[in-house]
C-alpha cells in the first residue's frame, strides 16, 4: 500500500508494575480505515489503547501518529488528532449532555475563552450525528447505557479527530443499541473519513462491520487481515481455547461464529 | 430564548442574589453582638472610613471597625477559601465526598500549632504569632509529603493519593494527641478551641495575611476552570481531551492546599464548610465550574458570617468555637444530602 498509516505501532511493549502485558505489537491503521481488534479477556486489548494514546509508558517500540512519534506531540495537539471513547463508566458529576459534549472542544479552545461559533457548530454536528439532540439538557447520570455511550462518542466527535479509538463501545448494550453504535461508526468512517480502531468482544458484529480485523492473543497480534482470513475455527480455537463453528452469514457472506456445546462438536467429529 | 441561555441566566441570578445577601449579611452581622448597633450607624461608620473621615475615638467606630468588621471580613475570606478548596479537591478526586483537608492539610496544621504550644513559644513574627505561620507551613509540608509518597513512576494515581493522605493524617493525629496529653489544662483549653476552629482573635492583620493567598488562588482557579470540568470526568478522559493531567493535578492540589492551609492558619480547623457548600451549590447551579466556583465562593463566605454570629452570641459567657457551629449545622444537612442521593439512585 502506498498510503502511509495514520497510526502506527512498531514493536511496542509495556505493562504495569514490571508485569509486561504487551510483548512487541505491530499495528497499522490507515486513513479512512475501520479496523476491529478482537481477542480474549486479558489479552491486552485495553492496554493497547493505553499504549497508543501515551497513557502507558512504553518499554520498547514506538507509536507514530501521522508519521510523527507520539512523544513529540503536546497533549492538546494529540487531542485534536486522536479521540478516544473509553469503556463505559458512570460519571461522578451530573454535567448536562450538552456540557459533556462541549468538553470535546477543549483541545481547540484557548485561555479563559468561551465557545466560539466554530466550537458551537462542531458540538451541534456531533450531537446531530449521534442522534442525541433531544437529550442535550438532560443530566448525564440520568441516561441509559446506550444514551451515555452515544454522548461519549459525540464528545469524541466534537474533537474533530482524524482517528477514533473505541474500547468496547457495545459492552453492556442490548442488540438493538449494539447495531445502532456500529451503524453510527460505519457512517462516521465513510462520511467523515475518520479512521476507526474499535475493540470489540462481539465477533459477529466485528466481522460484519470492520473492514479489517486484528486478532489479539496474550499481548501479541495472532492474526490480521480480512474477516474471512482472521475469523476461522482454527484461529479462534488457538486463541480463545474453545471449540466453535464458523459459517458464512447467509445475508452478508461474512464469517459467523456459532456457539456449540463441547459434546455436540465431539459427536459430529466422531 | 435558547435552553443554554436560560441556564446561564439562572446561574447569573443565583450569583447576584448570593452577592447581595453577602453585602446585607456583612452589615447585619456587624450590628449583632453584646452591643447592638443599627444598620444605619454601621453604614455611616463604613462610609466614614471609605471617605477618610473616620473618628477612631468613638465607641461605635472601635466596635465596628476595630472588632466586628475585620472578624466578619475574615469569616468571608475563610469561608470562601474553604469552599473553593473543597470544590477543587472534589474535582481532583472525581468524588463529591472529598473535602479541603483530604490530603492532610488539617492534620499537618494541627501538628504544627500544637508543636509550637508544646515547645512553649509565644514568639511574634511580623505582627503574627508563630503558631499560625508554623501551622500553615506544616499543613503544606504534609500535603507535599503525601504527594511525594504517592508518586508511582512519574504519576500520582488519585486512589493512592487518597489512601496515603489517610495514612499520614492518622500518624500526624497520633503525634498531635500525644503532645496534647502532655499540656497544662489552661493551654489545653486554648489549643482545643483553635483545633475546633475559631475566629475569636480576628484582626485586620489576619485579613491582610489571608487576602493574597485567596486572591492568587482564585485567579489560578479561574484560569483552570475548563481543566477542572474535564478532570472531574476522570484522569484518562482528561488525558484524551488534551489536559496535561499530572501538571494540572499538581497545580490544583497546590492551589487547594494553599487556600486550605492559609484558612486553617488564621482560623483553626473549621469542619464541613468545604464539603457542604460545593454540594449545595452543585444542586442549585450544576457541576459546571465556571458558575460553581463563584457560587461556592460567595456561599462559603455567607455561611461562615452567620456561623460566626451564632458562635459569638449563642452562649453568654465567652463564645463557641465556630467549628462546632458548622459541624452541628453541617452534619444533619450532610446526612440529608446523602439520603437524597441514595433515593435518587
Amino acid at each position: 500500500m502506498s498510503v502511509s498509516p495514520i497510526l502506527q505501532a512498531s514493536g511496542i511493549a509495556g505493562g504495569y508494575n514490571g508485569h509486561e502485558v504487551l510483548h512487541g505489537v505491530d499495528l497499522a491503521l490507515y486513513p479512512g480505515e475501520f479496523l476491529g481488534v478482537i481477542g480474549p479477556n486479558g489479552s491486552g486489548k485495553s492496554t493497547l489503547i493505553k499504549a497508543l494514546t501515551g497513557i502507558l509508558p512504553l518499554k520498547r517500540g514506538e507509536v507514530c501518529v501521522n508519521g510523527r512519534s507520539l512523544r513529540d506531540y503536546k497533549p492538546l495537539e494529540l487531542a485534536r488528532m486522536l479521540a478516544v471513547v473509553p469503556q463505559l463508566s458512570v460519571p461522578a458529576f451530573a454535567f448536562t449532555v450538552r456540557e459533556m459534549v462541549e468538553m470535546g472542544r477543549h483541545p481547540h479552545q484557548r485561555g479563559f475563552g468561551s465557545l466560539t461559533p466554530e466550537d458551537r457548530k462542531a458540538v451541534d454536528e456531533a450531537v446531530e450525528l449521534t442522534d442525541i439532540t433531544h437529550l442535550q439538557k438532560r443530566a448525564i447520570d440520568q441516561l441509559s447505557s446506550g444514551e451515555l455511550q452515544r454522548v461519549t462518542i459525540a464528545r469524541a466527535l466534537a474533537q474533530r479527530p482524524r482517528i477514533l479509538l473505541l474500547d468496547e463501545p457495545t459492552a453492556h448494550l442490548d442488540i438493538g443499541h449494539q447495531l445502532d453504535i456500529f451503524e453510527l461508526l460505519v457512517r462516521l468512517n465513510r462520511e467523515q473519513g475518520v479512521a476507526v480502531l474499535c475493540i470489540s468482544h462481539d465477533l459477529n458484529l466485528a466481522t460484519e462491520y470492520c473492514g479489517r480485523l486484528l486478532l489479539f492473543s496474550v499481548g501479541t497480534v495472532y492474526a490480521t487481515g480480512s474477516a474471512t482470513e482472521v475469523v476461522t475455527a482454527e484461529n479462534l480455537c488457538a486463541v480463545y481455547g474453545t471449540l466453535v463453528r464458523v459459517e458464512a452469514n447467509p445475508y452478508s457472506g461474512q464469517p459467523f461464529v456459532l456457539h456449540t456445546r463441547a459434546t455436540e462438536v465431539e459427536e459430529e467429529e466422531v | 430564548m435558547s435552553a443554554a441561555r436560560l441556564v446561564k441566566n439562572r446561574a447569573w441570578v443565583v450569583l447576584i442574589v448570593l452577592a447581595a445577601l453577602l453585602v446585607v449579611s456583612v452589615i447585619l452581622a456587624t450590628g449583632i453582638g453584646s452591643t447592638h448597633i443599627n444598620p444605619g450607624e454601621i453604614a455611616r461608620v463604613l462610609w466614614s472610613h471609605l471617605t477618610g473621615h473616620a473618628d477612631p475615638t468613638s465607641a461605635n467606630d472601635s466596635i465596628i471597625w476595630g472588632l466586628r468588621l475585620p472578624r466578619t471580613i475574615l469569616a468571608i475570606l475563610v469561608g470562601a477559601a474553604l469552599a473553593v478548596a473543597g470544590t477543587l479537591m472534589q474535582a481532583l478526586f472525581h468524588n463529591p465526598m472529598a473535602d479541603p483537608y483530604i490530603v492532610g492539610v488539617s492534620s499537618g496544621a494541627a501538628f504544627g500549632a500544637v508543636l509550637v504550644a508544646t515547645l512553649g513559644f509565644t514568639l511574634s513574627v511580623g505582627g503574627f504569632t508563630l503558631a499560625p505561620l508554623v501551622a500553615f507551613l506544616c499543613g503544606l509540608a504534609v500535603t507535599f509529603l503525601v504527594y511525594a509518597l504517592s508518586r508511582r513512576s512519574g504519576r500520582v494515581p488519585i486512589g493512592v493519593l487518597l489512601l496515603t493522605g489517610i495514612a499520614i493524617g492518622g500518624l500526624m493525629q497520633a503525634v498531635t494527641s500525644f503532645m496534647l496529653l502532655r499540656q497544662d489544662t489552661a493551654d489545653l483549653h486554648n489549643i482545643m478551641s483553635w483545633l475546633m476552629g475559631s475566629l475569636a482573635q480576628s484582626q485586620w492583620s489576619h485579613v491582610w495575611a489571608l487576602l493574597p493567598y485567596v486572591t492568587i488562588g482564585l485567579v489560578m482557579v479561574a484560569a483552570m476552570q475548563r481543566d477542572l470540568n474535564i478532570l472531574a470526568m476522570g484522569d484518562e478522559t482528561a488525558h484524551h481531551l488534551g489536559v496535561n493531567i499530572e501538571r494540572s493535578k499538581f497545580l490544583l492540589l497546590l492551589v487547594a492546599s494553599l487556600l486550605a492551609a492559609a484558612a486553617v492558619a488564621v482560623s483553626g480547623i473549621i469542619a464541613f464548610v468545604g464539603l457542604i457548600i460545593p454540594h449545595l451549590m452543585r444542586l442549585i447551579v450544576g457541576p459546571n465550574h465556571r458558575v460553581l466556583l463563584p457560587a461556592c465562593l460567595l456561599c462559603g463566605g455567607l455561611l461562615l458570617v452567620w456561623a460566626d454570629v451564632i458562635a459569638r452570641t449563642l452562649i453568654h459567657s465567652g463564645e463557641l468555637p465556630i467549628g462546632i457551629v458548622t459541624s452541628v449545622l453541617g452534619s444533619p444537612f450532610f446526612l440529608y444530602l446523602l439520603n437524597r442521593r441514595e433515593a435518587a439512585h
